[in-house]
């Protein structure tokens, strides 16, 4: 199981440079989602992939297989910063359509010798 | 030591932020009082955080609700970070006064004072967490912030810059985390004192040497070190002066913190590699960057290049990994946070006046601006290195620890870095203050000039001071560095604090 999800984890890995690599806007951040997605699930796959009983201690059961708690408290933090992010880049992005009135990184660039 | 003491650096900012916010849509001034009065007491918590700490012997610990280390969240403040806490809110404090007196009133009413407390926020809790996950939330915490601070006011040059920090921070974001990913998996731990003394105990050292270069990049990114600094000086030049000096002189240290942090308390394994690729790469950052600044005829470019060589500098004395070395780089990070945010203050009260960064357009300002061009100058030659100033000590710590170990090729390289540091600096005084009078645009007599030099003289100050205090300077810099270089200190306070609960 770990093997397979460690390889869904690549395969989302290079989707998400693949469309970091585009030229649009869009698909960049589209791309960062993906990447973001894939260190999740890469986070959930470091704590062990198994079943077992919430890791809550109740007097009189010893020994019960319990699953690592830490992971998915990490996910949900990490979960909340990459939705806070992503949809601060997606407003950025939008802004830049406005004001630049274009979505082309290569219109973008803009010459650090001219002016600004 | 337990104590509730070092929650506040980042409580207080929180507070205020919240406070600020609420305070939008009335009078400015209600803001700029709530701004200063937190500035201040923010400055007199790092005060007290830094006199608790002097003596050398104690490192204060705080368990969030009361559950010990290693399985709750610690924060813990030893003097390096006390340092750093105290430095960066002194800086954002003299950043602040630049923003009252100078910013335009659409940038300032439009949620600048919130968004400005909460970097102060991120930025303070990454100085004193305890913990490699906090750490990442809390640099979550201050690259959002940041990315507001930098587009705010919407320019299109803002929004462009914008775009690319934000991605080249997502980029890194997400190397963070795999970072953490790994290291969680091997050590099932992410407490930072915790984790050092397993990471001692593992035996085959070579995938803790892969997981320290994936932070090294992380912090790389973030410090902008080479190569890994195209995105800073387009960023860092965008935004009005008050914002580029707290970025140019407390955001990249925090990348620098992080990574003194890390390289001295987790990965020291196998010091020969890491530690030699991190001083090749101080020498080729303090390199470039120099030259970079040679080639620019804007005030403000050359400034934000030059922060690039000078955090060369601050990798450096990791990268010699010896008390002297360390001590030196606490030092310069010191040193360079008053001095280069004092700059881009002087930077921003030039421009204020002139209309325009560019060298050639201006000249002959000393005349009229007596205190502005003396002020910069001292300045300028702190960040070149001239004695009695605080950057001649930084730079000598460092480089008699090069020659210490012998290693006279890094010696060399910062010689030849302070070298054109000079030259570029004189190269913006004699354009801008020296020469022949140049004439300044329409309006440039009603700029209230005056008031808003008070906050680039304090820092000045700070820094002379510095200067002259150079051996209590040093003792506290050594005691720090001892304290880095032998983290048994650190772990035992962190390790030893009772939990409440559990």
């Amino acid at each position: 199981m770990e093997l397979l999800i460690s390889i869904l984890v690549g395969i989302l890995f290079a989707v998400g440079v693949y469309m970091m690599l585009s030229h649009k806007l869009l698909k960049i951040i589209i791309g960062t989602a993906f990447l973001s997605h894939g260190t999740l699930l890469m986070l959930m796959t470091v704590g062990k992939l198994k079943r077992g009983a919430a890791p809550i201690i109740v007097d009189g059961v010893e020994n019960a297989a319990y699953v690592d708690p830490i992971p998915q408290a990490l996910i949900l933090t990490a979960i909340v910063i990459g939705f806070a992010t992503t949809a601060f880049s997606l407003v950025l992005a939008y802004r830049c359509y406005q004001e630049l009135g274009t979505d082309e990184t290569e219109q973008m660039r803009g010459d650090f010798t001219d002016e600004h | 030591m337990s104590t509730n003491l070092i929650v506040l650096p980042i409580v207080i900012p929180m507070f205020t932020a919240i406070v600020c916010m609420f305070l939008h849509g009335h009078d400015i001034r209600l803001q700029r009082v709530a701004a200063a009065l937190s500035a201040a007491a923010s400055i007199v918590v790092g005060l007290i955080i830094f006199s608790r700490v002097l003596p050398g012997d104690t490192v204060l610990v705080f368990t969030a609700s009361g559950w010990a280390a290693p399985f709750g969240i610690v924060l813990a403040v030893d003097m390096f970070s006390a340092i750093m806490v105290l430095m960066a809110n002194v800086v954002s404090a003299a950043c602040l006064y630049l923003a009252f007196t100078s910013l335009d009133s659409d940038r300032e009413e439009n949620y600048f004072y919130p968004v400005w407390f909460a970097i102060m926020m991120g930025i303070s809790g990454s100085f004193v967490t305890g913990d490699i996950f906090n750490l990442y939330v809390m640099f979550e915490i201050m690259l959002m912030a940041s990315y507001v601070l930098s587009v705010i006011g919407c320019t299109p040059g803002q929004l462009r810059e914008s775009f690319k920090y934000l991605m080249i921070n997502i980029i890194s974001s997400t190397i963070f985390v795999v970072a953490l990913a790994l290291l969680y998996g091997m050590m099932g731990t992410l407490n930072m004192a915790d984790l050092s003394q397993k990471i001692a105990q593992v035996e085959d050292q070579s995938l803790i040497t892969v997981c320290s270069m994936i932070f090294f990049v992380v912090f790389g990114l973030k410090g902008a070190v080479f190569p890994l600094y195209f995105w800073l000086p387009r960023t860092y030049v965008e935004p009005p002066a008050p914002i580029s000096a707290l970025f140019g002189g407390v955001l990249t240290k925090v990348g620098v913190y992080a990574m003194i942090r890390v390289f001295t308390l987790l990965f020291v394994g196998d010091v020969g590699f890491t530690h030699n690729i991190i001083l090749i790469v101080a020498a080729l950052t303090m390199l470039l960057g120099v030259f970079g600044a040679i080639a620019q005829m804007d005030f403000k470019r050359i400034l934000s290049i030059h922060i690039i060589s000078q955090v060369g500098y601050m990798i450096m004395g990791l990268g010699l990994y010896t008390p002297w070395g360390l001590a030196g780089s606490i030092l310069h990070i010191a040193h360079n946070m008053v001095v280069k945010s004092s700059l881009f203050l002087f930077e921003g009260v030039t421009e204020a006046i002139t209309g325009t960064g560019k060298l050639k357009e201006m000249g002959g300002m000393l005349n009229k601006f007596p205190l502005l061009g003396w002020g910069f100058f001292v300045a300028a030659m702190s960040l070149a290195g001239v004695p009695p100033l605080s950057g001649f000590f930084s730079k000598f710590a460092l480089m008699s620890a090069a020659v210490d170990i012998d290693n006279y090729w890094i010696m060399a390289v910062a010689l030849i870095t302070g070298f054109f540091t000079l030259f570029s600096m004189s190269k913006i005084f004699f354009y801008v203050f020296w020469g022949e009078e140049k004439p300044l645009p329409e309006g440039a007599g009603e700029v209230k000039w005056r008031r808003m030099l008070p906050c680039c003289f304090v820092l000045v100050l700070i820094s002379i001071g510095m200067g002259l205090a150079a051996e209590p300077m040093f003792n506290v810099a050594m005691a720090a560095a001892n304290q880095l270089m032998d983290p048994e200190l650190y772990i035992n306070s962190v390790m030893a604090v009772p939990g409440v609960r559990g």
